[in-house]
């Protein structure tokens, strides 16, 4: 097996005193689709903020590509082509939609700008119709879209989305897990998710890993998780008394 | 028909009879606030003594004014405003196709500038039009750049600061020391200026990298104030409270603008006056804040200028997509604080006189005042603010004939800030986002298809 394209291990996150990671190993190879599923306040954002190096972790390690990025800038790890779609989307709400694209652009200073604005608009029709439209005027969905499109005109090696399905009607989240599917399928973008809506997660992806208390509790491929009896007692039928 | 006759009727003096009622709560709310302020006033007399002078008169002549003006806002003003309302939401939308002169405003506004001076100068005469290129045109085109300046960074960086006349001061005091000191010229010294004022809008930048909002106001602010009490208490260099005077002024080309046989005036066989002067600083100062908007608007469509409006919208964000938001927060600082210190040394050359008087907290306080009110970001607004409070605050000097409605004591210039201040409070309710709220994109995938605004019209993304 080649080495992972993102590899953490044994990360542990503090916010102040409070430990939110306690040591985590987590592995995304090229071309999957990775997700990370757990309860509120299991620790999963901030897995994800680690990353991209804010907060930065305490111990423990995160390479990208061989290369330690642990203790890199925020940017500079961005400046791996390492993508992110941040939790509640954080779009530039006064910039218009091409606009909050360009910005997603500029690592490479804008040279395939209208060669990847094509690609983004085909995934995502709706952001064509609203290029002009400030980024603030669009729904929550299309914030989304957005807030994905963005991330992908930086052409990343690994895409990091945050809770994409976060407030959206099930039929858009619908549409949004297919684009991430088209997008691995068609272009081998390799994706880490994290998601709370376990079921649309675990169908998505190839592997799986479900944290609670800062702690990886489980993991393997999407599909035996979703019929491990724990999994479904825990996150997919919780709800459903 | 009868019917509809009276009932309009009786609407009519219901109406009356509520702007009667709302014309004397706003006169007794008017009694209330100004009695202490208006009505009575300490003075004292040849002993040093304190006197109290009773103004009766003048206090009426207030609470007259607010009753009447309450009267007619209810009785007339907010009816028409109502009718208008119902009218336009009954008419059908009609795509308003702007007028040449709302597209050509920029450059209209540019040509009238340009032609200002001769204009003053054919009608009012050598002497006559001193005044109004001095007090109307130089002082109100200084706060357009400066406000154009401070824009950089409240305005597109988002980075509230409210110690912006302290960049302002940098630059005046550079010229007027390194002028008196080492005898060098202005042109050589506006560059220094700029340069000396950008680094310390680095300085500023460093501590506050990590602030932002109320905090990041707060450091400015007081960083505004140590640069003021190091020009008072720093005497052996700046002269502390004296000032520095005796500054030397600027020359075009070498000419001098002075009595002398190669001076100015000699050389065209013009008659000596200081108004050539005033009308060479005039286009020196159009000049310079013509240069701070087009670089403004250049950088607007530059990647360090999209990354400033993108950190004012989320910071975080702007981190995640691989901008580094520690460079891009310390050439915004630099970048506004440079175009202060152009305007510093420029008020320095003016005036041939500078004092740490000149550079109080008050004075960031309009500067933001303007930005604010022009609406953040748009220069056009900002400019047409800037014209509208200093512009203002010029002819209340003019205005004489307030003495007769309010007595021969009556000192317009004296309620200056109270103006001010109700020209803010009126154009906040009135424009929440000031004159001109809206941003102009910068970037277009085919031809843009509506074009509005002024400053964004030659680009095509």
């Amino acid at each position: 097996m080649t080495a992972p394209l993102l590899h953490v291990r044994g990360v542990e996150t503090y916010y102040g005193n409070i430990r939110a990671l306690n040591g985590v190993d987590v592995e995304v190879h090229r071309g999957e689709i990775v997700s990370l599923i757990g309860a509120n306040g299991a620790g999963k954002s901030t897995l994800m903020m680690t990353i991209c190096g804010s907060p930065q972790a305490r111990t423990g390690s995160v390479h990208f590509e061989g290369q330690d990025i642990t203790r890199l800038p925020t940017h500079e790890i961005a400046r791996l082509r390492i993508a992110q779609s941040p939790e509640g989307r954080r779009i530039f709400p006064r910039m218009t939609v091409l606009e909050n694209l360009q910005m997603g652009a500029s690592l490479d200073e804008l040279k395939h700008f209208k060669e990847d604005v094509e690609k983004v608009f085909t995934l995502f029709p709706r952001l064509k119709e609203r290029q002009a439209q400030r980024g603030g005027t669009l729904s929550g969905g299309e914030q989304q879209m957005l807030s994905i499109g963005r991330a992908l005109m930086a052409r990343p090696k690994l895409l990091l989305l945050d809770e994409p399905s976060l407030g959206l009607a099930p039929l858009i989240v619908k549409g949004i897990f297919d684009a991430i599917k088209k997008l691995n399928k068609q272009e081998g973008l390799t994706v880490f998710l994290v998601e709370q809506n376990a079921f649309g997660a675990l169908k998505l992806s190839d592997r799986a890993y479900v944290l609670v208390n800062g702690r990886v509790t489980m993991s393997g491929t999407g599909k035996d998780l979703l019929a491990n009896p724990e999994v479904r007692a825990a996150y997919l039928e919780g709800g459903r008394h | 028909m009868a019917n509809v006759a009276s009932t309009t009727a009786s609407a009519g003096s219901e109406l009356t009879a509520r702007a009667l009622r709302e014309a004397v709560f706003a006169g007794l709310i008017s009694l209330g606030l100004f009695i202490l302020f208006v009505g009575l006033e300490t003075t004292q007399n040849i002993r040093n003594e304190l006197v109290l002078n009773q103004r009766w008169g003048l206090l009426a002549t207030f609470v007259v004014i607010a009753m009447v003006g309450r009267f007619l806002m209810v009785a007339y003003v907010q009816p028409r405003l109502a009718q208008r309302k119902a009218a336009k939401a009954a008419a059908p939308d009609v795509v308003k196709e702007e007028g040449f002169f709302s597209r050509n405003f920029s450059a209209i506004a540019i040509v009238a500038l340009i032609l200002y001076p001769p204009v003053v100068l054919a009608l009012t005469g050598v002497q006559g039009s001193l005044k109004w290129v001095d007090n109307f045109g130089i002082q109100i085109l200084i706060y357009v750049m400066l406000a154009w300046g401070l824009n950089i960074v409240v305005g597109l960086a988002g980075l509230l600061d409210l110690g912006y006349v302290a960049f302002y001061a940098v630059g005046a005091y550079s010229y007027a020391l390194l002028s008196s000191y080492f005898g060098l010229s202005f042109w050589v010294l506006l560059p220094v200026a700029g340069l000396l004022a950008a680094c310390w809008g680095v300085v500023l930048g460093f501590p506050v990298l990590r602030l932002r909002g109320d905090y990041l106001a707060i450091v400015t602010l007081a960083f505004g104030e140590i640069i003021r009490l190091v020009l008072i208490n720093w005497t052996e260099v700046t002269k502390g409270t004296f000032g520095v005077s005796g500054i030397a002024k600027a020359t075009l080309f070498g000419i001098k603008f002075d009595a002398t046989k190669t001076g100015f005036a000699a050389l065209f066989g013009l008659p000596m006056s200081s108004a050539y002067y005033k009308i060479f600083l005039f286009y020196l100062i159009l000049g310079l804040a013509l240069l701070t908007a087009f670089v403004t608007i250049r950088l607007r469509r530059m990647p360090i200028g999209r990354a400033w409006e993108a950190l004012r919208e989320d910071e975080i964000a702007c981190r995640s997509l691989g901008i580094n938001t520690v460079t891009t927060k310390l050439t915004a600082f630099a970048t506004g604080a440079m175009f202060g210190g152009f305007a510093g040394s420029f008020f320095a050359v003016r005036q041939g006189f500078v004092s740490p008087e000149s550079f109080v907290f008050l004075e960031s306080a309009v500067i933001l005042a303007i930005v604010v009110l022009g609406g953040m970001g748009s220069l056009t607004g900002i400019a047409i603010a800037a014209a509208v409070m200093i512009g203002g605050t010029e002819i209340l000097r003019e205005l004489a004939f307030l003495k007769l409605v309010f007595g021969p004591n009556f000192t317009p210039e004296l309620y200056r800030m109270l103006i001010f201040g109700l020209a803010m409070v009126v154009v906040m309710v009135w424009k929440p986002r000031g004159f001109v709220g809206s941003r102009e994109p910068t970037a277009f995938l085919h031809k843009r298809k509506a074009v509005s605004g002024s400053f964004t019209k030659e680009g095509h993304g």
